[in-house]
């Protein structure tokens, strides 16, 4: 009995250092750990650094180059030959028409079609097909949308080099990214909120009305304009249906010939003379405040409606 | 005695190939609280979504058996699934108000049903708000948002928005289980006055309140109906092996 108890207490006082071993190997260790924590956060601090760097040299540049042509002239002006003559009025009304076009258009069909995947669509490999393929179409490089349009809108529907061409192609070109915004936002929407609606009687569309579109709806119109301000910074896909780069008037109807910001400054770098890589420097300088001003707005939209 | 409300006939209900109820008889009485009880999965959520149809929403699953609210077949094609769930409203495990105003959402139930006269709508969220126990604490502050009530208030809102729609039959599927002792007692007591106007039925997990609030208890194990009883009789002498363990807790 002794012996046991000897035993016994022999082994607690063992264990105890073998638990004071443990801590002291523990304690060494924090250390290491800690020191791996420093350098990550290090590296993902210049992993931050490079993005703003880059975007504070471009900024830079650009205003250096370009602020001082951003004039009242060169904002009522055409295009022109002359560089102290040319301006981006058409330019800018051009990208204007294509919003005001393709804005409406990808917040419906989009909005509608992650209605029906979302809420009416039956849950199985078609529509796991239909999304896969969507999100595929997210990725699709904007030319070959450029090629669609001109096959589609320009050639077989007859809409020519049209206003209403281009924007319909940036509505090809942004409609799967907005559907996707739209179907993330909607599934977003706790089913809870649906049964309680679907369980006083309201069918499925007044339950998508009055309970799943509002609470969706600031997701949708971030996911919507975010989509926009890349629309409004393509060339390629307008190159491809025939934007004019010289043009000496505004769009008076869909049908009418058209410009766009990005086509202009395009246009204007591809020129040898040195006061024209200015005038593209301010025509950037427009086109930056255009876009942040529509992230702005998709933040604020964000921000009023968040819940 | 009161009249029936709900006959339910040789109710089997299949989720894909598996049977989760099995050959149900129940005869629910008009103007009575019906507790559900079992242990979890055993189908009594099932069972009390069979009632307004809420299982239509899960894909796969096929019932068979009869279902009759006045009479009527309520899985029969000429029933609308949007009329039913207006006589069987729903109150929900964990509280579910919308994320608008108090007033809007007691008012959605009536709205969605095409009333849109200002005082009609007043007068049936007062109604409805007094009805759930509710008024004296929300009155003053009728456009603020649901969300901001606590947890117990907040169910006592769900249960005024399904009464607003003036159902006959409220279902309720672990009404308290989200809440704290003294929101639960007030909700407790709340379905001993409702029960003088509507049917209850209400799935527990809770044996002492399913002892405290009903007058019927059904006991639910593996998609069966074991013991349908008085609530008395069921937690003092059950008729069967099965409940008798359950209630005095040796599985569960």
């Amino acid at each position: 009995m002794a012996a046991e108890e000897l035993m016994s207490k022999h082994k607690t006082a063992l264990n105890h250092e073998r638990a004071f071993d443990e801590e002291r190997k523990i304690a060494s260790r924090v250390k290491q750990r800690r020191g791996r924590n420093r350098l990550a956060h290090g590296l993902f601090f210049l992993a931050t650094l490079v993005g703003v760097l880059v975007l504070a040299v471009l900024l830079f540049d650009i205003f250096q180059r370009g602020w001082s042509y951003v004039t009242a002239d060169f904002m009522n002006n055409f295009a022109s030959r002359f560089p102290s003559r040319a301006g981006i009025k058409g330019a800018l009304w051009g990208s204007i028409w294509l919003i005001a076009i393709t804005a409406p258009l990808t917040f419906i069909i989009g909005v509608g079609a992650a209605i029906y995947l979302e809420e009416y669509a039956k849950k199985g490999w078609i529509s796991t097909l239909i999304q896969v393929n969507i999100s595929n179409l997210a990725g699709v490089p904007s030319i070959v949308f450029g090629m669609l349009g001109l096959t589609i809108f320009v050639q077989i529907l007859a809409l020519k080099k049209s206003v209403l061409a281009g924007g319909l192609t940036l509505t090809l070109l942004i409609l799967p990214v907005v559907i996707v915004a739209a179907r993330e936002a909607i599934a977003s929407v706790p089913n809870s909120l649906r049964h309680a609606s679907l369980a006083m009687g309201a069918t499925r569309w007044q339950t998508i009305q009055k309970v799943v579109l509002p609470y969706a709806l600031p997701g949708i119109m971030t996911g919507t304009i975010l989509a926009l301000s890349r629309a409004i910074g393509e060339t390629a896909p307008l190159i491809m249906v025939g934007a004019a780069t010289f043009l000496a008037f505004t769009p008076g109807s869909v049908f009418d010939e058209f410009s766009a910001l990005p086509i202009q400054i395009y246009n204007w770098v591809a020129q040898p003379k040195e006061e024209f890589s200015n005038l593209a420097a301010a025509g950037i300088i427009v086109l930056l405040v255009i876009l942040l001003t529509m992230n702005g707005l998709a933040i604020f939209l964000r921000n009023k409606f968040q819940r | 005695m009161n009249p029936t409300a709900i006959s339910v006939k040789n109710l089997d209900l299949y989720y894909g190939e598996k049977q989760a109820l099995k050959n149900i008889h129940v005869d629910i009485d008009e103007r009575s609280v019906t507790a559900l009880i079992g242990p979890s999965g055993c189908g009594k959520s099932t069972f009390l979504r069979t009632l307004n149809r809420m299982n239509d929403l899960i894909p796969n699953v096929r019932i068979e058996g009869q279902i009759l609210i006045k009479d009527t077949d309520i899985y029969s094609d000429e029933v609308d699934v949007e009329m039913l769930r207006k006589r069987v409203g729903m109150v929900f495990q964990a509280p579910n108000p919308f994320p608008k105003s108090i007033y809007e959402n007691v008012a959605y139930g009536p709205r969605i049903h095409g009333l849109n006269d200002k005082k009609k709508l007043d007068e049936i969220v007062e109604r409805s708000l007094r009805g759930a126990a509710l008024w004296d604490e929300v009155k003053d502050r009728l456009k603020d948002r649901a969300t901001g009530l606590s947890g117990g208030q907040q169910q006592r809102l769900c249960i005024a928005r399904a009464l607003a729609v003036e159902p006959d039959i409220l279902l309720m599927d672990e009404p308290t289980s989200a809440l704290d002792p003294i929101s639960t007692l007030k909700v407790e007591e709340l379905v001993q006055e409702l029960k003088k106007n509507y049917t209850i039925v209400i799935v527990t997990h809770n044996m002492q309140q399913a002892a405290r609030i009903s007058d019927k208890t059904a006991f639910f194990l593996n998609g069966d109906l074991i013991e349908y009883n008085d609530t008395d009789k069921l937690f003092s002498n059950p008729d069967h092996q099965q409940t008798e363990e359950y209630i005095t807790g040796r599985f569960g």
